[in-house]
């Protein structure tokens, strides 16, 4: 069976990596090709790297980063950020990337996806997703629901992520990248129902985003049914490593890619 | 020292990650749909990502699929990636009534039995005994359908790496220098390069007039 996924993730903004809190006061951490590399020898499964300042200044993604990431690992790079044409994905597929993820331009235009679909397959058709709660308070009595929120979080649209998530796909979206916006840089733990509400209304992988801090959340979403976790403060950040949330994934009896799995790359 | 490798330019293909990882191996691939250059090259690599209908009329109205057939069942060495493999088979139940190369007697169907598609992500590549450029390992699959396993591939002289989604689906197949893949080896890191680098060398014995 498919191995669980665990994929690092570069916000990128000028070249660097950056990470904030909700998306916003964003700080620096570091070189994105130095993290790739280090990443991919941890044992990472598949990187993503966003251009976390594109949407906003309606520019396509950094093709120079993603070319110098490219050159440099042999794993898999989903790349986003500012989309906005099929054109602009099949410029990312040129310097690099294997998938493209489309968020804000998808919603205005959902017939992007269709087209980035018929040109580029469903495998290179990546649906990102950054889910905002309604209401705001988690209460345990009520039935959740969730809306899209685009343009880097700065704007609430009013559409139902999982009605949007379900549109997405039967359009062509081949993966869906969901990030709850509420626990973003948080470290209080992905939002397990908005994955769980997720997994059961789309038959396409589903990679949880937003919020992680320790193993035993990744667990709890891979429980909820998505088939990878994403992450990128804690391991920015030294709090842990790919190889030891890997480690520990697979102690617990989870089916991962070990690190040392594969011979030495020479 | 690598031979001279030709990426078949089908136009439907993502040949950046193949191209990175050829370079980390020393070798600069040359892009071309030319059919002369993919008959005489070395090695020729056909990379595959989209349908299995628009690669068949990509590679037919460039003219090579007499030359891609010739370098198969020549046993020249020739490396298939993903929907590339498919490609050798007869047909594909993605696109009916397409002819494949046929040089793999084999079918493609849809993986069924998965609990989500795309198969996207690592899994096991398990290869026969008969196998000598794949090597067990985990590699990184990103597809929806996949080659048939059959009898007449075994009849017709190719060993069979296979893996598993929810059904057994062949990862790989190999004939003398020719290698095709269902996964990527291109995005399979140290599994993958390892992968590529003993298909160079296989092209590069069989280049130097060796038994391929």
């Amino acid at each position: 069976m498919v191995r669980l996924r665990v994929i690092p993730c570069l916000d990128v903004k000028d070249g660097r990596v950056v990470k904030g809190v909700r998306f916003q006061g964003l700080r620096d951490a570091g070189d994105p090709v130095e993290r790739a590399v280090a990443y991919e020898r941890s044992g990472a499964d598949e990187l993503c790297l966003l251009d976390v300042s594109a949407t906003r200044e309606g520019r396509a993604s950094a093709v120079e980063t993603v070319r110098a990431v490219r050159a440099a690992i042999g794993i898999p790079l989903t790349v986003g950020g500012g989309v906005r044409r099929v054109e602009d994905a099949a410029r990312l597929l040129d310097a690099g990337a294997d998938k493209v993820a489309v968020n804000t331009a998808a919603l205005e235009r959902p017939e992007l996806l269709s087209e980035i679909k018929a040109r580029l397959g469903a495998q290179c058709t990546i649906l990102s997703l950054d889910a905002a709660r309604r209401g705001g308070a988690e209460d345990p009595d009520s039935s959740p629901s969730w809306e899209v929120v685009v343009a880097g979080g700065t704007q609430r649209t009013g559409t139902d992520a999982i009605q949007w998530a379900r549109l997405a796909v039967s359009l062509g979206a081949g993966e869906i990248l969901a990030t709850s916006w509420d626990r973003d840089g948080t470290g209080a733990g992905y939002d397990v129902e908005l994955l769980r509400a997720l997994a059961d209304a789309v038959p396409v992988p589903l990679i949880a985003s937003g919020g992680a801090r320790t193993t035993g959340h990744m667990e709890t979403a891979l429980d909820a049914g998505a088939s990878a976790v994403l992450a990128a403060s804690i391991f920015h950040d030294g709090l842990t490593t790919v190889s030891q949330v890997k480690l520990e994934l697979a102690r617990s009896g989870r089916d991962v890619r070990l690190p040392l799995s594969s011979p030495t790359a020479r | 020292m690598s031979p001279e490798v030709v990426l078949v330019r089908t136009g439907v293909a993502n040949v950046a990650s193949v191209t990175a990882a050829l370079r980390r191996l020393g070798v600069e691939p040359r892009l071309s749909d030319d059919p002369g250059v993919i008959r005489e090259a070395a090695a020729v690599v056909l990379p595959g990502v989209g349908a299995f209908g628009a690669g068949m009329e990509r590679l037919d109205a460039a003219g090579l699929v007499t030359p891609l057939r010739a370098r198969v069942e020549r046993g020249e060495p020739t490396l298939a990636i993903c929907l590339g493999v498919q490609l050798l088979g007869i047909e594909s139940e993605e696109e009916p009534g397409v002819p494949g190369l046929g040089v793999a007697p084999a079918r493609t169907r849809r993986l069924m039995g998965a609990p989500r598609l795309p198969h996207f992500g690592w899994n096991e590549v398990a290869p026969d005994p008969g196998c000598t450029i794949i090597q067990p390992g985990e590699a990184y699959f990103a597809h929806s359908y996949r080659l048939d396993d059959s009898a007449a591939l075994a009849a017709e002289g190719w060993a069979v790496a296979r893996s598993n989604e929810g059904e057994p689906f062949v990862a790989a197949i190999e004939r003398g220098a020719v290698l095709g893949c269902q996964f990527h080896p291109e995005l399979s890191g140290a599994f993958g390069a390892a992968l590529l680098e003993r298909w160079l060398e296989r092209a590069a014995v069989a280049c130097a007039g060796g038994v391929a």
